[in-house]
């Protein structure tokens, strides 16, 4: 097994972060989820399985939620990368993200960055999605604290004050 | 009040949104080194030898430690401490852990841990508590009363045997609950380093630094004060990061010995063998009751499957029985429970801790009695709903009790009365109550201090900090604090800087458990400030030379009570004092009230207060698949007073959630491998993907309703929500199926092949039932006999008290 695992030389390329493109060197085996945590210190994004079983570490890749444990991070060179921490404008925060906190969809907090990052995916698709809807986009994310009510209804406030403000 | 009870953005939910929340795998520290175990492959053995010398060698390898470098055993309950970080002779369960490799990085690590050797001599593997009351040897542990037993008690308050005798009906039923997960999605991580001087600081998700403080000090034979632990906050708590683990102990080690950080994040699949969740509980009820449906006496016996270790087993057997007595009025009680050792991951404590499973009993019996009665099961249960300022018959102290309330509550929101026994076969409604601690009364070792203390900390700036040993597991205790300080102070919770679990900094508080926190770090929290307010209050009188209780603090301002145009702000107030008085300080601690039982056994279920919540399920159950939709729960939760109604409602869709997870899908089950395979006995589906749990696709719509009944012992009268309204879900659950297709599902999950199996017996004519048929022989003790306060008692045994011992809670 030892053998497999001894090609160490990192690759180097170009990842395009929450808009800005960064260079980063990593072990070619590494998944996107590692490269953000580990090398890019964007750990925002959570992992609760590693093997794409709970959507902690759902990120918009080219603006598709995408788990991030699964994809390998060499995959994504050339391609436009969101996480959570790009989602304020500032200190201004999304309104997913204001309606989140004010509607207590986080407890712990930990699911929530994937959540955003799919609900986020969602809305800009459709802008008033059905609370069916938003029960099936988020079928993939598991949170063990709210029990979702109030994740749906911070995602249909969100997409309330994103229209109001269009 | 200006601030407790009004809906508010929690103080910490900025962070949680943004991201910028630092659990304990996000801490990267300078020189760190990466930490992974070597765990058992075997569920029962001795370990012959250890060779080490080839993971050693591996390039990028700084440490290898085993079991001979931690000769201290630990545990949570002083009563069985039975752990050892790394197991040096003996393995108890597939996933006991053996050895530790600490390198540059986890791709070493577990390149490294394929290099240790470990031979084993498998021993007898002890699958079941059944198992374990016939094997006498091998014995997994050399503690306990006899062969594979850990816990045996018995408790007897007035004779049940007599009451049962003279009642119009006995019934007698057994149930099954099975165990189940937390599951919080956060994986377990911990990083520890040096700090200056060579002391130490562990940073962990854990929701008991207080206890893991005590436990490392006595592992790693350092005094306590040399260390410091630092909760992180929990992705997730719900009773599984209670226990001080074995990667924390060994994290800590490794970074002494090395001078540098380590950090150790465990996988999934180990986060399945660290358990400490659910026990399953096998319970037998004989309960007499009146024709009118009051209730004479129970007898409960329960037994159960505690696997490999202690954890929190000696507590967690209590509370198979203590809290039964909370709900209705019973007038006598006996109460048997005897905890096993099996081959298994350890059970421990997960919301509702060791209550989930007699209240799953109990209120299905309950239904059964009133269908038997002919009574409506809400009309009974409010006739017989405990009254508020009594005592129970097993010498608990019971409050403000609104449970009567929370019955009607459902009854009405629900349509109770048009729909039981009265929609279309195959829709069915179900009600259950239940009543839980709001805090364990007395500590897990015996001392005479604080359970929670608060300090605040003022100064000129304006700014308030408010330090606690609390632990933010997702609940809310931040922003509970927060709150409990700003509304003595009459500033916003947004003003309060908190800093929590921390016990390099913060005073001790024992931690997120229990249910604990807001009644005792909120009653601390108020001392403090009302200490503060006073100082502030006496400094800013003498502007207006008035006496300071004239003043009132509201809005961020200190005024004339009579006159508000006559004041200050908040911060001018501050500056007075200041200069009054010195440097702005003050403490707040908070120790329950002694307990009126006073017999051996009596520690375990008293609480400052009592919780009560009634729920009702409704129900479609399809008769050719089996499979149970749950379309609406409605549920209405005594909760005192509310603090922040935005994270109380939180707290109880998500006890809703985990109790109907329970309900209907969830289990920690194991199966044996074949015989050529070594026979071991391994966890069923340590994945999370198999290991199934509700999506948002699964959960229904839940109306949650608060009655507040505010509690004289409780800050501002809140108790607590954080566990109490799990319970009554499952058996409103069970309650309902029977309403919808006329079959008892008396043990969980219940699963759609359980309920096409019951629906068959019932085309048969067979009892529809599916459960389990039998309760075995145990060899309880004689009880320990006091008689309940209506007969003459005063809160000691009359027979069997035996030595005096302080019981953990």
């Amino acid at each position: 097994m030892s053998q497999g695992v001894m090609v160490r030389r990192n690759v180097h390329i170009d990842l395009r972060v929450n808009g800005e493109t960064q260079e980063a060197s990593f072990a070619p085996y590494k998944t996107l989820l590692e490269v953000l945590r580990e090398d890019l210190g964007l750990t925002g994004t959570k992992h609760g399985c590693e093997l794409g079983e709970c959507g902690a570490c759902a990120v918009l890749v080219d603006g598709e939620p995408q788990l991030s444990c699964l994809v390998l991070a060499v995959e994504c060179e050339g391609r436009s990368i969101e996480t959570v921490e790009g989602m304020a404008k500032g200190a201004e925060l999304h309104p997913l993200q204001a309606a989140f906190a004010d509607l207590g969809a986080a407890q712990c907090g930990y699911c929530t960055p994937g959540i955003l990052m799919t609900a986020k995916a969602l809305l800009e698709r459709e802008p008033s999605p059905t609370r069916d809807r938003i029960r099936e986009a988020i079928s993939g994310n598991l949170c063990r604290c709210t029990g979702y009510q109030q994740i749906y209804e911070a995602v249909e406030e969100a997409a309330r004050r994103m229209k109001e403000s269009a | 009040m200006k601030v407790i009870g009004k809906p508010r953005r929690r103080v910490d939910g900025w962070a949680k949104v943004t991201g910028r929340t630092r659990f304990a795998d996000d801490i990267v520290l300078p020189r760190m080194l990466h930490m992974k175990l070597l765990r058992s492959p075997l569920p029962h053995a001795e370990i012959e030898a250890i060779d080490v010398s080839r993971a050693e060698k591996l390039a990028g390898v700084q440490l290898v430690l085993t079991g001979k470098d931690f000769p201290v055993t630990f545990g949570i309950m002083p009563v069985s401490q039975d752990e050892y970080p790394l197991a040096s002779d003996r393995v108890r369960f597939v996933g006991d852990p053996v050895a530790a490799v600490i390198a540059r990085d986890e791709q070493t690590c577990t390149e490294a841990l394929d290099l240790i050797e470990v031979k084993y001599r498998p021993l007898k593997t002890i699958a079941t508590p059944e198992e374990a009351l016939a094997t006498t040897e091998p014995r997994i542990h050399e503690y306990g009363p006899h062969g594979n037993i850990h816990r045996l008690q018995a408790h007897e308050f007035g004779d049940v045997e007599e009451a049962l005798g003279s009642s119009d009906y006995v019934f007698e039923d057994v149930f099954f609950y099975e165990g189940n997960t937390h599951l919080a999605i956060e994986q377990q991580a911990a990083v520890a380093a040096l700090e200056d001087a060579g002391g130490l600081v562990l940073y962990s998700s854990t929701q008991n630094p207080h206890y893991l403080h005590r436990e490392l000090a006595r592992v790693l034979q350092m005094p306590a004060s040399r260390i410091r632990v630092v909760a992180t906050p929990n992705g997730g708590g719900f009773g599984g990061r209670c226990d001080p683990a074995n990667h924390e102990m060994v994290v800590a080690k490794a970074a002494l010995a090395l001078g540098r950080p380590v950090k150790i994040c465990l996988s999934r699949e180990e986060v399945f063998y660290v358990h400490r969740g659910r026990h399953p509980v096998l319970m037998k009820f004989r309960t007499g009751v009146t024709k009118d449906g009051r209730l004479t006496g129970i007898h409960l016996q329960t037994l159960l499957d505690g696997g490999a270790y202690g954890s929190h087993g000696a507590a967690s057997t209590f509370y198979t029985g203590v809290l039964t007595p909370t709900t209705y009025e019973l007038p006598r009680f006996k109460f048997e429970a005897c905890r096993t050792f099996t081959n298994k991951p350890p059970c421990g404590p997960k919301r509702g801790h060791g209550t989930p499973q007699p209240r799953f009993g109990q209120e299905v019996q309950l239904d059964k009695i009133a269908e038997k009665l002919g009574l409506d099961p809400a009309e009974m249960r409010l006739r017989i709903a405990v009254k508020p300022n009594s005592l129970t018959a097993n010498w608990l102290r019971i409050g403000s009790a609104g449970l009567a309330e929370c019955i009607r509550q459902v009854v009405e929101r629900s349509g109770w009365k048009e729909k039981f026994r009265k929609l279309p076969e195959g829709r069915g409604v179900g009600l259950a109550c239940s009543a839980y601690m709001c805090g364990a009364g007395l500590p897990i070792y015996w001392n005479k201090m604080p359970h929670s203390g608060v300090q605040l900390l003022a100064d000129r700036s304006g700014q308030v900090t408010a330090l606690c040993g609390a632990t933010e597991i997702g609940q809310g205790s931040d922003d509970v604090l927060a709150a409990m300080v700003a509304e003595v102070l009459g500033i916003g919770a947004e003003d309060v800087r908190v800093l929590t679990g921390d016990t390099g900094l913060t005073p001790v508080d024992l931690g997120s458990y229990s249910s604990r926190v807001t009644v005792m770090m909120g009653n601390a929290a108020i001392q403090a400030a009302e200490a503060l307010k006073a100082r502030i209050a006496e400094a800013a009188s003498e502007q207006f030379q008035v006496a300071p209780n004239r003043l009132e603090f509201a809005n961020g301002r200190v005024f004339l009570a009579a006159d508000a145009s006559k004041g200050m702000a908040f911060r001018e107030a501050i500056e007075l004092a200041e200069a009054k008085f010195g440097t702005l300080g003050s403490v707040g601690s908070y120790r329950p009230p002694d307990p009126p039982g006073r017999y051996k056994g009596a520690g375990a279920g008293p609480s400052p207060a009592y919780s009560y919540t009634a729920c009702v399920v409704e129900v479609e159950v399809d008769r050719a698949t089996g499979w149970i939709a749950v379309p609406k729960i409605w549920i209405a939760h005594d909760i005192g007073r509310v603090i922040n109604p935005v994270l109380a409602r939180g707290q109880v869709v998500g006890s809703v959630y985990m109790g109907l997870a329970e309900a209907l899908m969830e289990e920690q089950v194991f199966r044996r491998l074949p015989p050529k395979l070594s026979n071991a006995l391994v966890h069923k589906f340590p994945s999370l993907l198999e290991y199934k749990s509700p999506t948002s696709l699964d959960m229904p719509e839940v109306e949650t309703v608060f009655v507040e009944d505010p509690d004289p012992n409780c800050p501002f009268g809140a108790k607590e929500v954080g566990q109490g309204p799990l319970l009554p879900v499952p058996p409103a659950l069970a309650n309902a199926i029977y309403d919808a297709v006329g079959v008892r599902i008396d043990e969980l999950p219940i699963t759609p092949d359980k309920v096409l199996r019951a629906l068959e017996k019932k085309a048969k004519g067979e009892e529809p039932r599916v459960g389990p048929e039998h309760f075995p022989a145990v060899p309880y003790p004689e009880p320990v006999v006091v008689p309940p306060p209506w007969e003459g008692g005063d809160g000691n045994a009359v027979k069997g008290a035996g030595p005096k011992v302080k019981v953990p809670a």
